[in-house]
């Protein structure tokens, strides 16, 4: 497809419309991306008040939702977008449903925070953790920063490698079970505030899946090719170019 | 220097972008082979090849002057009461080419029908103007006729809304209902294919709907070629979509693929409202 971006239409109000929600897409995406970041300090120095302001944000975030939902249903019905117009609205679309539930995982891990915050037991193994977790966290904070540029640039090659990218994040996440498991085996007292790292850890591995479902949004926008439920071999098959 | 004409030529004319694996599972009606129409000296048409599948309905767009008006007249050889124009290539109706020698153009024509742009009913009763076709056969039985014109007024969804003055004026009927007429004119000879050349464009939009309705239910007897400026139109009745530019052939492919993911940039220009 035309890599100018969404320009050169005859009708200059539907270019703006487009790079309008597109853009929107992009300050939601940067957003999301923000909760992350700071869900992550607040676990790490088990900061009550940052565990709130992510909470709170995280109304924010579902409102860029609704209202670019809204914005695309009205491009729908009066541009009748074809082609790689239409796939870009039914990508952003699937996107921000993506990006919302990535928000509400980063929510959650602020409500774990807070939780082992609060917390008044003497013992927390769970600390032992937060380096594992911290480096899971980081990990899927680049996916999805990398996936949201693969969307900026319309760029199949780089959202294939965030794709991959994914596989790495579920090998930690089942590493940091299995040790954690291994705590609650032996100090019982720890279970609570170890089960709140587990979720956290959960939270992370979700949101390496959302990013990874965005790249596949990518590859559906630029090269027409549905390849989700497939093997990330059977991905880069599908992703090679066929528009000329 | 004449090899570089030569491939260039073979370049511009290729047809790279007619998936005639669309089809192939189709009974093909009407294949288009290597069609170039000239207008005197002017190619309109260059060395077109596609095929038409069976009682479905294909849809010919682009930009005005890009040859689909001029390809869809091919079909029933309209062009040739055109004096400058020139057709070679063939075209063949379920084998046989339509250009060939011992062709009978009227009976092509019937076999062919067509429907226009702008509604032609004759200034005769909505009765005659659907038994028109029978009478110029010969058919003159008041048993036969009257069967037939219910049965075509009925297939062009027209019946109930004239059934009751056959014997008035058909250009007392509204735009829409004298286009579902010609249609039922047109079907009255039962032909096997139905060429319909912009058939809703000077319609209101229920008019065009109930025309579309009714392409959607001909295409169970008839193979249905279409013209039409509207393309959303072309996505909404057609099986298979034509996109031409420049009297070319650029895509062929079901409409599913034209309209979300075309392979050539021309037709994704074209349909998403771009300048190429």
């Amino acid at each position: 497809m035309d890599k100018s971006l969404f320009t050169k239409h005859i009708s200059q109000k539907f270019n703006q419309e487009l790079e309008n929600v597109r853009q929107r897409v992009l300050t939601m995406g940067g957003m999301v991306e923000e909760q992350i970041g700071d869900s992550l300090e607040a676990l790490a120095s088990l900061d009550s008040n940052l565990c709130k302001k992510v909470i709170e944000r995280d109304e924010k975030v579902n409102a860029y939702e609704v209202s670019i939902d809204e914005e695309c249903a009205r491009i729908l019905a009066k541009r009748q977008p074809a082609a790689g117009d239409l796939r870009l609205v039914v990508a952003i679309i699937k996107t921000i449903t993506d990006l919302e539930r990535i928000g509400d995982e980063a929510e959650k891990i602020a409500h774990m925070a807070n939780h082992i915050a609060l917390s008044l037991e003497d013992s927390m193994p769970s600390k032992k953790q937060f380096g594992a977790v911290m480096h899971l966290g980081s990990h899927v904070k680049t996916m999805l920063n990398e996936a949201l540029d693969a969307f900026a640039r319309l760029d199949v090659e780089a959202a294939l490698k965030v794709a991959q990218k994914e596989t790495t994040a579920d090998k930690e996440y089942n590493a940091i079970t299995r040790q954690l498991i291994t705590y609650m085996m032996e100090d019982p007292r720890s279970i609570t505030s170890a089960l709140d790292v587990m979720w956290s850890a959960r939270a992370l591995e979700r949101i390496g899946d959302h990013a990874r479902n965005i790249c596949e949004y990518v590859i559906y926008l630029v090269e027409g090719k549905d390849v989700r439920h497939v093997s990330l071999e059977e991905m880069e098959k599908l992703a090679q170019g066929r528009q000329e | 220097m004449t090899t570089d004409v030569t491939l260039d030529l073979t370049k511009e004319n290729s047809n790279d972008g007619v998936n005639f694996d669309a089809v192939k599972d189709e009974t093909i009606a009407l294949k288009v082979e290597d069609l170039n129409l000239y207008y005197d000296k002017k190619q309109a048409l260059n060395n077109i090849n596609l095929h038409i599948p069976e009682k479905k309905v294909t849809a010919f767009i682009g930009p005005s002057g890009c040859g689909k008006s001029t390809l869809l007249r091919c079909f029933n050889r309209m062009n040739d009461l055109v004096d400058i124009a020139r057709v070679e290539g063939a075209i063949k109706l379920h084998d046989n080419n339509i250009y060939g020698k011992d062709v009978n153009v009227a009976d092509l024509r019937r076999n062919v029908g067509m429907v226009f742009q702008k509604p032609n009913p004759f200034p005769k009763s909505i009765y005659e103007n659907v038994a028109y076709g029978l009478r110029l056969q010969g058919i003159n039985k008041r048993s036969v006729l009257d069967e037939v014109v219910e049965w075509a007024l009925k297939g062009a969804a027209l019946w109930d809304e004239v059934k009751d003055r056959l014997d008035e004026n058909a250009l007392g009927l509204s735009g829409g209902q004298q286009q579902r007429l010609v249609i039922a004119r047109s079907i009255a000879v039962q032909p096997e294919v139905l060429l319909l050349d912009e058939p809703a464009s000077a319609l209101d939009p229920i008019s065009t709907l109930k025309i579309e309705e009714l392409i959607h239910d001909l295409k169970d007897q008839y193979t249905i070629v279409i013209v039409t400026h509207n393309m959303q139109q072309a996505a909404r009745v057609s099986d298979y979509t034509a996109f031409m530019f420049m009297g070319d052939l650029v895509e062929f492919d079901e409409t599913d693929v034209i309209f979300t993911n075309p392979r050539k940039k021309k037709t994704e220009d074209y349909i998403t409202g771009r300048y190429g």
